[in-house]
């Protein structure tokens, strides 16, 4: 009995420890239902937009290079 | 000259790599922002950047590697196309190196509480810019194609061990705050269940090929520029 009191002391000296570490604060309440999607939405968009942007610029380029031959 | 971008295959008027870069990036910007991260003090959600900074960091890495490499080829062959693509390949690494720099003095002002350190690596990453910079100065400063070509590839060599030296080499030999440099664990000891290489590995490739893409479109007009200068 005295070493199960032991035990539960010293796992009560480690509590605060672990409590910390989960204490850490991150975007849970934004993951769940704050809208994150929207932001990963917008920054899609104008990522595609770029993206759209230098595949123009690389066909113009081609219809340049047959131009030129 | 003529052989880039139109012997390869090609999926909607586009390279096919060129699809690929777009897929990989577009895959590392939505699913690093929506993907579980380790619970951190400190980084909080900032570890996020590590899909981003550090990949495109060692997107610009490889590029300059691959730039060295078409110097080495320029020296021994002698031949026009190796000594653009190795020039245009250190432009681009400059554009990707001045958005590493500022991406990261934006984390560090969040992390580390200031934009910029006298830190071992950031120092280092300043002087290795610096040192690609002269490269472009160097090169602007001569006219004649041969000798610029050659002078130009062996100050590359150069310049590249110079650059490895001072952002790999002397930050792990002192102190320093960055991850990975001054005997701190690098990122790889905080992803402890291997979720973020998910992300981290396609975000790499993907930032890499990018670059590629932007120095095929920057040769290909070189090479018209080159092209109409003859024609004159």
């Amino acid at each position: 009995m005295k070493n199960v009191n032991r035990i539960l002391v010293w796992l009560m000296a480690f509590l605060p420890v672990s409590a910390f570490a989960q204490d850490v604060e991150m975007a849970d309440i934004l993951h769940e239902n704050g809208k994150i999607y929207v932001v990963v939405g917008v920054i899609a968009i104008i990522f595609i937009g770029l993206v759209v942007y230098l595949i123009t610029i690389d066909r113009r380029l081609t219809k340049i290079e047959k131009e030129e031959k | 000259m003529q052989k880039i971008g139109e012997t390869s295959t090609q999926i909607l008027g586009l390279t096919w790599w060129k699809w690929i870069a777009i897929v990989l990036v577009f895959f590392s910007l939505t699913a690093g922002m929506i993907l579980d991260v380790p619970k951190l003090p400190i980084l909080h959600e900032t570890i996020r950047n590590l899909y981003y900074h550090v990949t495109q960091w060692f997107g610009m890495m490889i590029i300059l590697t691959a730039s060295l490499v078409y110097s080495i080829v320029h020296l021994a062959k002698g031949d026009r196309r190796s000594d653009i693509i190795a020039s245009e390949g250190i432009n681009v690494a400059l554009f990707m190196g001045t958005l590493g720099l500022l991406t990261g003095m934006l984390w560090a002002k969040n992390t580390w509480g200031t934009y910029w350190t006298g830190d071992a690596k950031l120092n280092g990453v300043a002087m290795g810019m610096l040192v690609y910079l002269a490269y472009t100065v160097l090169r602007g400063s001569m006219d004649e194609e041969q000798k610029r070509g050659r002078v130009s590839a062996v100050y590359n060599i150069f310049a590249y061990v110079m650059f490895m030296v001072f952002i790999m080499v002397l930050p792990r030999m002192t102190d320093s705050l960055h991850p990975g440099n001054g005997g701190n664990p690098g990122f790889g000891g905080y992803d402890l269940n291997n979720n973020m290489k998910l992300v981290f590995y396609p975000a790499i490739i993907g930032w890499t090929l990018l670059g590629v893409w932007l120095i095929n479109i920057r040769v290909r007009m070189k090479s018209i520029e080159e092209k109409r200068k003859m024609n004159w």
